[in-house]
């Protein structure tokens, strides 16, 4: 039986269950939906861009399916929300580990605070990421064309698709910063495609986490 | 587009340059509505449909003249009749013909997100290409007059064409043609302004003082011009705005936004790579496994 639950031990592999199979999935699904959902806005946002749209099967199946996507992106990032957003609270040591930032991009991790199962800059991708799909599935039911934007004033219809594309944006920079880091810390990509990261990458990244959930582990 | 009589100036959403090369040498042409001269009579209305083959739904009485209630993707130009009671207390019938001004500046191609859905002639007409258009309504939160409607049936967005096609071929639009008082003409925008400069004159000498020409600047001026009694209270006839202009939401939508954002994201990839070749990944090595294993008995 090779049931993965989060915070599971193996001692004998050395291995700590980092994110249960539902977690990944969940994370996958949305990160797909962004990727549809980042190429869709930005053909309809950026002229040169606009042949993206092939990739959609044409401009106005790209418009038709965009706000669906969203719909679905939200919906599933609720769920993967729902996992993980008691860990997310900022807390003092999110704040020193956030003045030492040049610590952090130096990769000198042995002079930063203790990290539990977030570090703040995860945290904060979490909570940016969030802000940003609330304000975006809310300005993007009121520039849906085919369902709402008639019951509002054409003012606001203008303010949203501003605010639409400016939070798009937002999210999009904050995927790029995200991205980047799975790919600088090494281990990252595995603990979300496979679920499990070494004691010695916990232990380094995560040191906090590493006691919880070792703790009594080889008794 | 296919009318070669045509010259193409602006095209929505397009980074290669409008062929320019000719220029407009005729001049700009535009269509000059008299308001004061309008009698109601809708002959415009129903010219344009038999036009441009357009079937409006059959409506019901909303209690006024104004029918159908509004503009749709089947009924290009309206006339909106407004019952207006004027400082002497006697009533003052309104009617104004409304449909697309093809403004000099026009908001639905700037916010147009469709290569080539919208475009601009050098005669000054601003054309939607239906095939081009993906049906996303930015046009009409564009549009500082409330004149583009989306089709239910195809999605597409649909306005007055200033009769582009008669146009080309040198005829007058259907409109203009069908008005039995001369309410509407239509030439070089020149000639119709000196027309409409004659027309506010003789509205002068008849008592009406504020009489004058509506060609907002905010806009760069129309293709679409009228002559109104009452040119100092354009809201009068049906909320003609005063001064429209692009709504500064949609000039920063569509402005100095595509180029920052698109620069910024290239930015933070940039230093993203710059980072990983500069001071490289962040490793998890033998000694930090060691490390913890040594934690790890140190607890039981």
């Amino acid at each position: 039986m090779n049931k993965q639950t989060a915070d599971s031990v193996n001692a004998s592999t050395g291995q700590i269950v980092r994110y249960a199979p539902s977690t990944r999935i969940t994370h996958w699904l949305v990160a797909i939906s962004f990727v549809l959902l980042a190429l869709s806005g930005l053909a309809m946002f950026y002229p040169p861009l606009f042949g993206l749209s092939s990739l959609f099967g044409g401009g106005d199946t790209m418009r038709a399916v965009h706000p669906w996507i969203g719909v679905f992106m939200v919906v599933v990032f609720l769920v993967l929300a729902g996992k993980l957003h008691r860990h997310m609270r900022i807390q003092q040591r999110d704040r020193q580990w956030l003045r030492q930032i040049k610590d952090v991009t130096a990769n000198r991790e042995e002079n930063l605070p203790e990290v539990g199962r977030y570090n703040a800059g995860q945290k904060l991708v979490y909570l940016v990421a969030l802000l940003s799909l609330i304000v975006l599935l809310f300005t993007g039911l009121e520039i849906w064309r085919a369902y709402f934007t008639a019951y509002f004033p054409i003012d606001i219809t203008r303010f949203a698709a501003l605010l639409h594309a400016f939070f798009a944006f937002v999210l999009m920079l904050t995927i790029i910063v995200h991205i980047y880091a799975a790919i600088w810390v090494k281990g990252s990509v595995r603990a979300m495609t496979r679920g499990t990261v070494s004691y010695g990458w916990a232990w380094k990244h995560h040191r906090a986490w590493f006691r919880d959930v070792t703790k009594g582990s080889l008794k | 587009m296919a009318l070669q009589s045509l010259d193409i100036i602006r095209r929505s959403a397009t980074t290669i340059r409008a062929p320019d090369a000719r220029g407009a040498h005729t001049g700009e042409v535009a269509k000059l509505i008299d308001v004061t001269k309008c009698i109601g009579c809708k002959a415009c209305q129903i010219a344009c449909m038999e036009w441009n083959d357009l079937r409006d739904e059959i409506g019901t009485c909303s209690g006024s003249y104004t029918n159908p209630a509004d503009l749709s993707d089947q009924s290009w130009t309206l006339m909106r009749f407004t019952e207006y009671e004027n400082d002497k207390g006697d009533l003052e019938w309104l009617i104004r013909k409304d449909g697309c001004m093809h403004c000099a500046d026009p908001g639905c191609l700037k916010a147009c997100p469709a290569p080539g859905a919208i475009v601009q002639y050098a005669n000054g007409i601003v054309d939607f290409v239906e095939e081009n258009c993906i049906g996303c309504g930015y046009c009409v939160a564009g549009c500082p007059f409330n004149v583009p409607r989306i089709s239910k049936k195809d999605k597409k967005a649909y306005k007055c064409t200033l009769c582009s096609d008669r146009v080309a071929v040198g005829l007058e639009p259907a409109c203009v043609k069908a008005c039995p008082t001369g309410a509407i003409v239509f030439g070089s925008k020149d000639d119709m302004q000196q027309h409409a400069a004659e027309r506010i004159e003789d509205l002068k000498s008849r008592g009406f003082d504020q009489a004058g020409m509506y060609d907002p600047a905010g806009v760069g001026g129309t293709h679409v011009m009228y002559v109104l009694h009452h040119a100092d209270k354009p809201e009068l006839y049906a909320g003609l705005p005063k001064d429209p202009h692009i709504s500064p939401m949609v000039r920063l939508w569509k402005g100095v936004t595509k180029p920052l954002a698109a620069l910024a994201l290239l930015g933070a990839a940039a230093a993203g790579f710059l980072h990983y070749v500069g001071v490289g990944p962040n490793e998890t090595t033998e000694e930090d496994e060691k490390a913890a294993r040594r934690e790890l008995e140190k607890q039981s």
